[in-house]
């Protein structure tokens, strides 16, 4: 008998309803990864991931697919962190996520962090496409074991391009069997949480903003096209939180 | 093709002003994660497979053909700190001008006029090697190879390290930096049929972060 993982997709569709809000003329979850529209703020539709049962575990194949079309505004959070684990499948699960919003649409997305326990593999991918004009808020926090826990391997490639053109393209691999040298001095230096803020806006190509640090492990960096990076380690999740917190309250 | 050429491009007496950084070694150094012999070649490890992968790779790309422009973006995607950014823009021209005039051709001239303020590097590096009639395996070399002996011989002048422990972590690291250049090469021919966005992107976020912190030091004894 040959075990295969658990795939599932869920997709969100999100569309100005012309009345000053945003509506979700799709919104499919799929098996493990269930969503729930919760109550909306002004123009804003916000949607909450809510893990049906943990996962991803070996072998498995998520994908979660978010559209927001011209003009929309959509906010999408998770209801707890998502950790990795190792299932009865060998080989390494996916967790894909592609992320389009078109001209003048805004899309927050704000998941909790994922953890990637002991003997799992897990490769994310996060590809994001903004067209003119669009806003984007988008947090990946990475935390390498449970408390006290070795982290199993993990490897997140993040792209973003504005209007075809990629403003970042970033892989991260760490844990075991990951290639050498990602515990130490020049990646992660032993901190055991990792993130990533990204923020579009339009008007940073006309006024960007300018580098500065946050501290002696966190930098915010104006990135090459309308976009910044806030990019940190820390000790743990929550000291994590807390730097990108402040980095995107110190945004406006 | 003459394989002596890659000596010339590899020499670190090319007069192409690399000698000024350090590769985030001195970042690393007062930071004090690099304490040593053994905390530099920690370093160097990370380094290696996560910046040298990427040089290497758009390295490679550029003697294989690829668009010039859109290595560079790639380029650009790859390096969210601004101050390396600038560094690798400004290593970039310096290595252009030596190359122009140790291996004269169309092409280099050509670099220079689209890219008035310089191309990355790693990518001019490319350039150059094609130009000295080498191989895409040669140029990624040539960059991996310069994304850890930067960094070590930063650190003998940083801490007084004794030059033979600094030789000795680069040694070590040769059977890695033989495996980097592969997947290095291996992605930049898969790149040829798909792209700029089959080159690695592999990061290390405290090479970005270290290379932000040491931008804002008012005295500095290397430019990044």
């Amino acid at each position: 008998m040959t075990v295969t993982g658990v795939r599932a997709t869920a997709r969100i569709l999100a569309r100005d309803d012309g009345r000053g809000g945003t509506s979700l003329p799709v919104l499919e979850g799929d098996g493990p990864l269930a969503l729930r529209r919760t109550r909306a703020s002004g123009a804003e539709a916000r949607v909450m991931l809510v893990g049906a049962m943990s996962g991803p575990l070996g072998g498995d194949r998520f994908a979660v697919e978010a559209k927001v079309a011209e003009g929309a505004r959509l906010s999408v959070g998770s209801a707890a962190a998502t950790i990795a684990l190792p299932g009865q499948t060998k080989g390494e699960a996916h967790y894909d996520i592609r992320l389009d919003v078109a001209d003048g649409g805004e899309l927050a997305w704000l998941p909790e962090q994922l953890i990637s326990a002991r003997g799992s593999d897990l490769y994310v991918t996060t590809r994001v496409e903004l067209g003119a004009r669009a806003r984007l808020v988008l947090r990946e926090e990475q935390v390498l074991g449970r408390a006290g826990e070795e982290p199993g391997r993990l490897t997140s490639r993040l792209t973003v391009r504005v209007e075809g053109r990629a403003v970042l393209d970033q892989e991260l691999a760490c844990g075991p069997g990951a290639p050498g040298g990602w515990d130490g001095s020049a990646v992660l230096g032993g901190r055991r949480a990792v993130g990533q803020l990204v923020v579009v806006r339009p008007e940073f190509a006309a006024e960007p903003v300018a580098a500065r640090m946050l501290g002696e492990e966190a930098a915010l960096m104006p990135l090459a096209g309308p976009a910044v990076l806030v990019s940190a380690v820390a000790a743990d999740a929550l000291r994590l939180r807390r730097l990108l917190d402040e980095a995107l309250a110190a945004l406006g | 093709m003459s394989r002596a050429a890659l000596l010339v491009l590899a020499d670190g007496r090319f007069p192409a002003g690399g000698h000024a950084h350090s590769g985030g070694a001195e970042a690393a150094v007062k930071a004090g994660r690099i304490t040593g012999g053994a905390s530099l070649e920690d370093f160097c490890r990370g380094r290696l497979h996560t910046a040298g992968l990427v040089s290497a790779s758009l390295a490679a790309a550029a003697v294989l053909g690829l668009d010039v422009r859109e290595l560079d973006a790639a380029a650009d995607a790859r390096t969210p700190s601004p101050a390396l950014r600038a560094a690798a823009r400004k290593l970039g021209r310096q290595l252009l001008r030596a190359a122009r005039a140790t291996w004269p051709g169309d092409e280099l001239d050509a670099v220079a006029r689209e890219f008035p303020k310089g191309a990355h590097q790693p990518v001019v590096l490319g350039l150059a090697a094609r130009a000295a009639g080498l191989e895409a395996v040669d140029a990624a070399y040539c960059a991996a190879y310069e994304s850890v002996s930067g960094p070590a011989s930063a650190t003998v002048r940083l801490l007084s390290l004794d030059p033979f422990d600094a030789t000795g972590a680069l040694a070590r690291l040769a059977p890695e930096l033989d495996r980097v250049v592969d997947r290095a090469v291996e992605a930049a021919r898969r790149a040829v049929d798909d792209g700029v966005d089959a080159l690695p992107a592999a990061s290390g976020p405290l090479l970005e972060i270290g290379a932000e912190a040491h931008a804002a030091w008012a005295v500095r004894l290397f430019a990044s």
